[in-house]
């Protein structure tokens, strides 16, 4: 237990008669970056609120380094910043007032709002009222107020939300920078694969309440085989072709051949013997699975 | 404690820009303003009435104290009541708010005591001004004689029966402010409570002092002076007040009970 910022024993949570989350144990290791991968209602955000005691969970199943989460609400919540849903900002204040407020509430040096502001890039918008924001802007003045206190671990629920391309990796980056420059642990949630893929370096899939992978970022890979897809004419000859040289035809449409991806070396030898032998290859390209068939591959695992 | 008080502040921190922080300065200002107006203009007829000191004063202080009582207090209170948490409603920051290192009893707390704050500036600004507005009509008009008696007594006496009337009404409209989020339930509940009230208690029925509603009514109602009458003499903590008062401990601590069971969905 004490290695975990976060450990969940067989979490259960009910909204009335609906389960919502079933059995969960998660298990998030001081210092990483924990992707929360899931779709849309799969249990993340009523997770993170529990994480926060937002939602009362039942005794002895939600610990934060090594609390037991309901006997020990304020000392947790001292060292937890979080952005959950949409940032909790009040329209009416300037994104600077808001950060002001917040220090006001954590007994914090107003300084800090400034050193915030300046860090998430709203340093020229600090006057402008919240209201005024766009989407992008307040999801950065969201994470700008969970980062507020120095906390030891964020929980960021879709924090990428709104955010234009750049505005994407500045968070990723950041998120990177706060765990290895400061040590801190990130338990990020989102429901895109291909974004937990860049930053995180553990990883958890929870699908309608249950948690269906847990592991290092490694073990994700390996689960998540990508393929290589051919786009070929004279499929069917093309087909028989490959399947003579010893390939593995996975799937085939009319103008796609599936096969597993091996190597990038390998892919190229394909393409050298597709060539050869006169057929005309259009494109030639690695395809990760997507979450849904990750998803499927692990329900089928289990 | 401190855990209250950094609440409190914050509190003041986040509405000093709302129509809710000012109009507990407006209010009195506005209404003592119209009111000593209408004396100023209208000084000869009142100078000609001949009023006694004391009536002159109960007269001027009673424009303000009876529209307040009746009608524009209860109002006021359920505003009050309705903005302090409606803050939080309308930027969806409840989920911030309890996330916070804070024990739930200080957040609730300061935001129930910044909404009787509220209450007592604005009453506390209706009694200092009635008082110095009075004076300074004295100074424009000297034929008037509020310089020949002091009401201050008085007016403490009636606005403060005025406030703890009022928390009654201030406890049952905030666990409808923080249970509901839109303002048309709270606001019709109470308009619905306020006509009650002032029926109730001005057809003298023997329990209207339970509708807590009524409270302010009845407490100026017994305040009112009778030629010949000390007027100094009635005491603040009559029925109606404790009454309220009851109404507004339970009711707080009803209050806090919801709050610790809120989900935030």
């Amino acid at each position: 237990m004490g290695n975990y910022a976060i450990e969940t024993v067989g979490l259960n949570f009910n909204f009335g008669n609906q389960a919502i989350v079933k059995d969960l144990s998660l298990q998030v290791p001081k210092g990483s970056i924990y992707g929360f991968l899931g779709p849309n209602g799969a249990g993340k955000t009523t997770t993170i609120k529990i994480l926060l005691n937002l939602l009362k969970s039942p005794s002895d199943q939600v610990f934060i380094f090594g609390k037991e989460i309901n006997s020990n609400r304020i000392s947790v919540l001292k060292r937890i910043g979080a952005l959950v849903e949409q940032p909790a900002i009040y329209g009416h204040l300037t994104g600077k007032e808001n950060l002001v407020n917040r220090c006001i509430v954590l007994g914090i040096k107003k300084a800090k709002a400034d050193e915030m502001l300046s860090l998430v890039g709203l340093a020229e918008a600090s006057n402008k009222k919240a209201n005024k924001y766009s989407l992008g802007m307040k999801q950065r003045l969201g994470i700008a107020q969970a980062l507020i206190s120095d906390p030891e671990l964020l929980l960021l629920d879709e924090p990428t939300n709104g955010l234009d391309p750049n505005g994407i990796i500045e968070v990723r980056n950041l998120m990177i920078d706060l765990a290895t420059k400061h040590q801190k642990t990130i338990l990020v949630s989102s429901h895109l694969l291909a974004e937990i893929e860049r930053t995180a370096t553990h990883v958890g899939i929870i699908n309608q309440g249950q948690l269906l992978f847990q592991g290092t970022i490694n073990e994700l890979h390996l689960l998540s085989k990508p393929s290589l897809e051919i786009e070929v004419n004279n499929i069917e000859d093309a087909c028989t072709l490959l399947i003579k040289q010893g390939y593995e035809v996975t799937a085939k449409t009319e103008r796609i051949i599936t096969l597993p991806f091996i190597s990038s070396q390998n892919s190229g030898e394909l393409n050298t013997l597709l060539i050869q032998n006169g057929f005309i290859v259009s494109s030639l390209y690695q395809q990760r699975k997507d979450l849904e068939n990750l998803f499927l591959d692990i329900t089928k695992a289990n | 404690m401190h855990a209250l008080y950094i609440s409190l502040r914050s509190e003041f921190y986040k509405s000093r820009k709302t129509l809710a922080f000012w109009a507990a300065i407006l209010l009195p200002l506005i209404i003592c303003g119209l009111i000593s107006s209408g004396f100023y203009y209208d000084a000869k007829k009142i100078i000609a009435g001949h009023y006694p000191p004391i009536l002159l004063w109960a007269r001027y202080s009673g424009a303000s104290l009876n529209v307040m009582g009746f009608l524009i207090m209860p109002f006021y209170v359920i505003f009050m009541a309705f903005s302090v948490n409606n803050i939080e409603h309308k930027n969806d920051t409840w989920k911030m708010l309890f996330a916070q290192p804070l024990q739930k009893f200080s957040i609730y707390a300061a935001k129930y005591l910044y909404a009787i704050l509220l209450i007592f500036i604005c009453l506390f600004l209706f009694a200092t001004l009635t008082f110095a507005f009075g004076h300074f009509l004295q100074l424009m008009v000297p034929k008037f004689n509020f310089d020949q008696y002091n009401p201050l007594k008085i007016l403490i006496n009636s606005y403060t029966k005025l406030f703890l009337a009022s928390l009654g009404i201030l406890s049952l409209q905030f666990i409808f402010s923080l249970l509901w989020s839109d303002f048309l339930k709270p606001m019709g509940i109470g308009f619905v409570g306020t006509i009650m009230g002032i029926i109730t208690a001005n057809i003298g029925w023997k329990y209207a002092y339970l509708n807590p509603y009524s409270l302010p009514t009845l407490a100026l109602r017994i305040t009112k002076v009778k030629q010949g009458d000390d007027p100094l003499a009635f005491p603040v903590f009559t029925q109606e007040i404790w009454t309220s008062l009851i109404y507004a401990s339970v009711l707080f601590i009803i209050g806090y009970f919801i709050v610790t069971k809120k989900s935030i969905k």
